[in-house]
């Protein structure tokens, strides 16, 4: 069976047991943290498009996530927008349009620079969540979002809009994957690889960025919808550093470059928080150690350590650990491992 | 809004410019030697204030305190760094997320040692008075904090400019395999500006504690603060790391001043120009 089978199946077999857990008698505790996973996976999967496949790494992706949940709580604390296609489009446009402003500044750097000037980014929108308390309700946030009926359906209790996120998830997966493999994408490959070749071939590389970041910001901004609908709550922890950057590390963990990967770091990272903070108050500090073992021992993501680890245990002497960084000298992020090799 | 307002705001923002500058300089040093950005920076701030406030409680000296604060600091911060940090210096977004992650760790375990409540510092006694002209009236501590930063920012130019090392370390900066070609010890010079950079920060946290108070997610609030400041002055100058704390402590206190609560938006003003205008910063080179 060739890979690509293989992998089709077992995307079609997950797909199925998606479906059919909430049916299974599976815990609510459980049921919600997957619907996390779903809403996680997508943000995550949005920032991969720009890390795996542009070469750019963003740190303000937690931002533009934040911009779509808290135009979801502004949208029906003060203007009264609430039913579910008029909020899912606003948190999406929203965040598109932060996403296009944050490119004009932010896309006149690359590499390193582009790290700072994003993180930066994001300390912006942060900051405004956190203090203008008139607007957003400051470190309290906005409560009292309800989630809206989708058609017919009524969504508001847990199965439900659990169905709600991962048909979004799904949606999300297989739009993106088209784009990825359309002809805009493997532009986008190509300036992730030799930005100076594709300019030298008349493309603008600037241009597929900006485009690549509002498309990316798109999809961030849909996950913060979902995201708000699921929490009823919108706070400022939505859009700080450090969801920026659990969802980069989600997107390490996956795998960078795969996709499909980015749901398993994001279940991983879901189910590890919310055990952690059930089993210690210390869970912060374990986070921390977390992204150190992630960063040095799997940065090649879990995609390929799993096979590395079952090769390494059928006999097979392949090094666990890629030694290529991150991010290459020119600060562009490498090339995601070909998962073919491991095959 | 008259004159008073204007000074009182102006010396109270160049305080917290000065302390900006403990935190900032080794933010700067140590991206434009080794490509680290240390996230951490805040985070040394606050473990050096927590260390030095516990001191201070068990009757050592204010001073010997933020001494021993910046000590501890650095100790633990060269473990981390000779410990993972050092392998990934050719790799900014691995040690910028190794920094991260420290972060997290050191903020939980303040948490975990000192708990959540908020800890005021009192300034040493021969500081703690106020002085006044007429209807200004400020704290002493102001114009010392002032002065405390503008020593160590002399101590920083002078080595740099006019030691051995200080050589070695701008050498490094500049083409670092040259450096390693004419036998500089590279290696070395990281190591110093490392601990430099650690120490000075948490030296920063006990100085600043009158101003800043230490509280769990200090660190998280300085960290857009540090980063505007390299920022304005672009990453890896100190020259440039001195002027962008004025700026961004005198444009931090009339924010706040004028409007409270925009205060972050306020500071991002002058980054947000200077991003589009020059991204390099204002005394950086190019990314």
């Amino acid at each position: 069976m060739s890979l690509r089978r293989r992998w089709t199946v077992a995307a079609v077999a997950g797909l199925v047991v998606a479906l059919l857990l909430p049916r299974l008698g599976v815990p609510t505790f459980y049921i919600s943290l997957l619907t996390q996973t779903w809403i996680f996976a997508i943000v995550a999967m949005s920032l991969d498009l720009l890390v795996g496949f542009t070469g750019l790494v963003n740190f303000s992706q937690a931002a533009l996530f934040g911009v779509g949940a808290y135009a979801v709580a502004i949208g029906a604390t003060r203007f009264h927008i609430t039913a579910f296609a008029p909020v899912v489009a606003l948190g999406i446009v929203s965040a598109v349009v932060t996403a296009a402003i944050f490119g004009l500044v932010a896309l006149r750097s690359e590499g390193v620079g582009f790290i700072i000037i994003t993180i930066a980014l994001n300390e912006i929108v942060w900051g405004l969540a956190y203090q203008w308390v008139s607007m957003s309700g400051g470190d309290n946030g906005i409560t009292g979002i309800v989630r809206p009926h989708v058609g017919p359906f009524d969504v508001s209790a847990n199965t439900g809009y659990y169905y709600v996120c991962l048909a979004f998830f799904v949606i999300a997966l297989l739009l993106l994957l088209v784009i990825v493999r359309s002809p805009f994408g493997l532009v986008l490959k190509g300036v992730r690889e030799t930005p100076r070749r594709m300019r030298a071939l008349g493309y603008n590389v600037w241009l597929y960025r900006y485009l690549a970041l509002m498309i990316s910001g798109g999809f961030a901004g849909l996950a913060g919808v979902l995201f708000a609908w699921y929490n009823q709550f919108v706070g400022p922890v939505a859009l700080s550093l450090d969801q920026s950057t659990q969802i980069l590390i989600m997107v390490i963990l996956g795998g960078i470059g795969t996709l499909y990967g980015q749901v398993l770091g994001a279940f991983v990272v879901v189910f590890l928080s919310n055990e952690l903070s059930a089993v210690t108050q210390r869970w912060e500090m374990v986070l921390g150690i977390v992204y150190f073992v992630v960063v040095m021992y799997a940065p090649g993501g879990l995609v390929v350590l799993i096979p590395r680890l079952w090769g390494r245990l059928h006999g097979r002497r392949t090094a666990l650990v890629p030694h290529e960084p991150l991010l290459g000298p020119a600060g562009i992020a490498n090339a995601p491992a070909e998962i073919a090799e491991d095959s | 809004m008259g004159l008073q307002f204007y000074v009182q705001n102006a010396l109270g923002g160049l305080a917290y410019g000065s302390l900006l500058f403990l935190i900032a300089s080794g933010l700067t040093l140590i991206f434009g030697l080794m490509r680290i950005i240390n996230l951490a920076q805040t985070a040394f701030y606050l473990l050096g204030a927590y260390v030095g406030l516990t001191l201070v409680a068990h009757g050592t000296n204010f001073w010997l305190a933020s001494v021993a604060g910046g000590i501890v600091t650095m100790v633990l911060g060269l473990a981390v760094y000779s410990a993972f940090l050092h392998r990934y210096h050719a790799d900014p977004l691995t040690s910028l997320l190794l920094t991260l992650g420290f972060a997290l760790i050191v903020d939980d375990g303040v948490l975990a040692l000192w708990g959540g409540d908020p800890h005021s510092i009192a300034p040493p006694p021969m500081l703690a008075g106020s002085l006044q002209f007429g209807t200004l009236v400020f704290p002493v501590y102001w114009l010392a904090v002032i002065a405390i930063s503008f020593t160590v920012a002399a101590v920083l130019f002078v080595a740099l400019q006019r030691t051995m090392l200080g050589v070695m370390i701008r050498a490094s900066v500049d083409d670092e395999e040259m450096a390693r070609g004419v036998g500089v010890d590279v290696n070395r010079a990281f190591f110093v500006v490392f601990a430099a950079g650690a120490f000075i920060a948490g030296l920063g946290g006990l100085l600043g504690g009158p101003i800043t108070s230490a509280y769990p997610g200090l660190d998280g609030e300085l960290t857009p603060l540090a980063f505007a400041v390299v920022i304005v002055g672009g990453m890896g100058s100190l020259s440039g790391a001195l002027i962008g704390s004025l700026v961004i402590g005198l444009v931090n206190a009339f924010g706040k001043a004028l409007f409270p609560e925009l205060s972050y938006f306020t500071i991002f003003v002058p980054v947000a120009l200077i991003m589009a205008f020059r991204p390099q910063g204002l005394f950086g080179r190019k990314l």
